[in-house]
């Protein structure tokens, strides 16, 4: 019963993702003169984060994705070490956000949804709140809580929740813009537009990272070119 | 194994005679601490502590760096030192994401006192955050021998409040675009080398000083009132300069200052750029212990042709027995004295006096405890001069240390001595706070 139970709650999670775009997404970090505003199709975005409950019907359903089967080519040693087994959550909530994935495990979630992840321009079009600067920067400066809250919070413009405040997000292309090899090239080039603080900040992160790395603040959420059906 | 130190502390002098293999293990913790009391801030640190673990090596080591960040981490981190001659000073070798770990290895080639700091975008967020430390490299044989060695490390904070605003401050990145900060303070924290946690020397003692400027933005004058440095290597570099009184420190530089203290006292370590020490946070102090040294220096001889009614000073208290008075006596010498004056005398046309002011006497307690907490800016009339000048806010002192020192200011400049109590501090603390 209890699995159905969660079963049912990730199923309505994912009740409908949001209609994102078209729009125009101007990177902090244009790969080229031609790049500074790159046009964005409509596209349809997860609207809350993957959560456990979501990723253990996941490993269910594709065992070959539980963290003792897993390859260690895709995956790294702390791959999903918050749950208490490889098919059970043990003491965490079903509803919050799943963390500790790499990247490859990432997209074999979104494939296995009939998704993909999102692309830099289309996570960053769906983020965009240069209204809330402040409060994702001091979010940005606080250590990880020991329990992560359950996914959730409002929506934004996009009906889309949770893309600030909760977890970083894998995205597809997440090694793209080299701001890790560049550090102060790129720290001159963003500093010009104070505005961009943030999403700086999320190009140093996802420079850090390697696609089979976990990270306890890392989660992720799917991407759909159509709009998928019930 | 490298043994690494939190200021003020050094790690002890290298007798090695051959460059070895070195390993230096750093740990990233993002850590909430306070900036002054009540005053609450995310800080990013390289070893839990604001300014980084310091690192000892030498000439021609092998030094091997590994930078753990911890899995509580939000952000990946780095580190550039500048002891490294090669792109980046290991920034890109060592960028981690939270929960990993990074080595590299590099030859520590030339002699010097460096500054290492975090180059994660954006840098100037991660170097205001307390991204920073000093890593000295000595040349074969090292410095001489000295009585003390000590780390200081000056830095800026830059807070969503004003100065002393209490509660969790958040980074201000208009601040620091401005480079308007709100603090500027040696070893991570207001008041990180005063009163207990003063730095300490006997008399005839030689100390040298390990010192860098963190910035991000400032440059750093730095001074101790009361002494001369015997010499400066300026720039952390290998030639001394003798005989300096304020040696300028770039951001993201260093300096290594010698003295020799012979007087006893407490000598307050400052940025000479003023408003810095008085009224963001920038002051330390070195307390000397042992003999007078009338030869040196005398003590307050009672000089003062034109001091209006304030000639005669208050007749020394006595303070034995009881604890208020002797810590209030205490503040008063660290925190005070240096301008008031031990005498209570002030300086004539400079810092009001206390003894035998008229102004101190009209002045209720709670008015008092008003100037202690918040400080007094702007024209105050004493004994019928007008003393215009600045006075620190002390509110960083608990509610006890504050009682203290003013029951002891009342009982040894006052006709009628009043005991200032806690709670009447602590209520003014509060009213205040609603004000502000």
């Amino acid at each position: 019963m209890k699995a159905l139970a969660i079963l049912a709650i990730a199923a309505s999670a994912h009740a409908g993702p949001a209609r994102v775009g078209p729009g125009v997404y101007h990177p902090a970090f244009p790969a080229s003169p031609a790049e500074r505003a790159i046009d964005v199709p409509a596209f349809w975005l997860d609207r809350e984060p993957v959560t456990n409950a979501d990723y253990l019907a996941f490993v269910r359903a594709v065992p070959e994705w539980r963290r003792d089967r897993a390859k260690p080519l895709f995956v790294d040693a702390d791959y999903l070490s918050p749950w208490a087994s490889a098919d059970a959550l043990g003491g965490l909530s079903p509803r919050a956000p799943v963390v500790r994935v790499s990247w490859f495990a990432a997209r074999a979630y979104c494939a296995w949804r009939g998704g993909r992840l999102p692309r830099e321009a289309e996570w960053e079009l769906a983020a965009d709140a240069p209204e809330l600067q402040a409060q994702i920067l001091a979010w940005y400066a606080r250590p990880t809580p020991p329990v992560l809250p359950d996914v959730g919070g409002a929506p934004n413009k996009w009906g889309v929740r949770d893309l600030h405040g909760l977890v970083w997000e894998w995205i597809d292309d997440f090694s793209a813009t080299l701001v890790g090899d560049s550090v102060c090239g790129a720290e001159a080039n963003a500093a010009r537009d104070p505005s961009a603080y943030a999403a700086f900040m999320r190009f140093a992160f996802r420079g850090s990272l390697e696609a089979r790395d976990s990270v306890a603040s890392l989660g992720f959420r799917c991407a759909y070119d159509q709009e998928p059906s019930r | 194994m490298a043994e690494l130190t939190s200021a003020p502390e050094v790690p002890a002098k290298l007798f090695r005679r051959h460059p070895a293999h070195v390993i230096v293990n750093l740990t990233v913790n993002e850590v909430e601490k306070e900036i002054s009391p009540g005053v609450r801030y995310t800080f990013w640190t390289f070893g839990g502590q604001v300014p980084g673990k310091f690192i000892r090596v030498r000439q021609g080591d092998v030094v091997e760096v590994h930078l753990k960040n911890d899995p509580a981490n939000k952000l990946p981190h780095n580190i550039d030192l500048h002891a490294i001659t090669g792109p980046g000073g290991g920034a890109a070798s060592t960028f981690t994401a939270p929960g990993h770990e990074s080595s590299f290895t590099f030859r520590a080639t030339q002699p010097g006192l460096y500054v290492y700091h975090c180059a994660t975008a954006p840098v100037p967020m991660h170097v205001a955050n307390g991204m920073y430390g000093l890593i000295l490299v000595e040349p074969p044989g090292g410095f001489p021998p000295v009585s003390h060695e000590y780390y200081v490390m000056q830095g800026e904070l830059y807070t969503s409040g004003a100065y002393h605003a209490p509660g969790l401050q958040t980074f201000d990145m208009q601040k620091g675009i401005d480079e308007r900060p709100t603090y500027v303070v040696f070893d991570g924290a207001e008041g990180s080398l005063v009163g207990d946690k003063a730095l300490t020397a006997k008399t005839g003692d030689t100390i040298r000083i390990f010192f860098g400027n963190a910035g991000p933005n400032l440059d750093a004058n730095f001074h101790i009132i009361g002494a001369i440095f015997d010499r400066v290597y300026p720039e952390g570099g290998s030639l001394a300069q003798e005989h300096v009184q304020t040696t300028l420190v770039p951001a993201g530089g260093a300096a290594i200052v010698e003295l020799t203290v012979d007087v006893p006292g407490t000598y307050s370590l400052v940025d000479h750029a003023l408003f810095r020490a008085f009224n963001k946070g920038a002051v330390g102090q070195l307390r000397v212990d042992g003999p007078s040294r009338a030869d040196l220096m005398s003590g307050k001889k009672l000089d003062i042709a034109y001091a209006g009614g304030a000639s005669e000073p208050a007749p020394a208290i006595e303070t034995d027995g009881d604890p208020v008075l002797q810590a209030g006596e205490s503040t008063f010498a660290h925190l005070c004295a240096n301008c008031h004056q031990p005498t209570g005398l002030g300086i004539p046309g400079q810092f009001p006096p206390l003894a035998h002011s008229d102004y101190l006497a009209a002045s209720s307690d709670d008015k008092i405890i008003g100037h202690v907490l918040h400080g007094l800016q702007g024209p105050v009339t004493v004994l019928g001069t007008t003393y215009n000048g600045a006075m620190p806010a002390l509110g960083y002192l608990s509610d006890a240390d504050i009682a203290a020192v003013l029951t002891y200011v009342r009982a040894s400049f006052t006709a009628k001595p009043s005991r200032v109590t806690p709670e009447q501090v602590a209520k003014i603390r509060t009213e205040s706070e609603g004000v502000l």
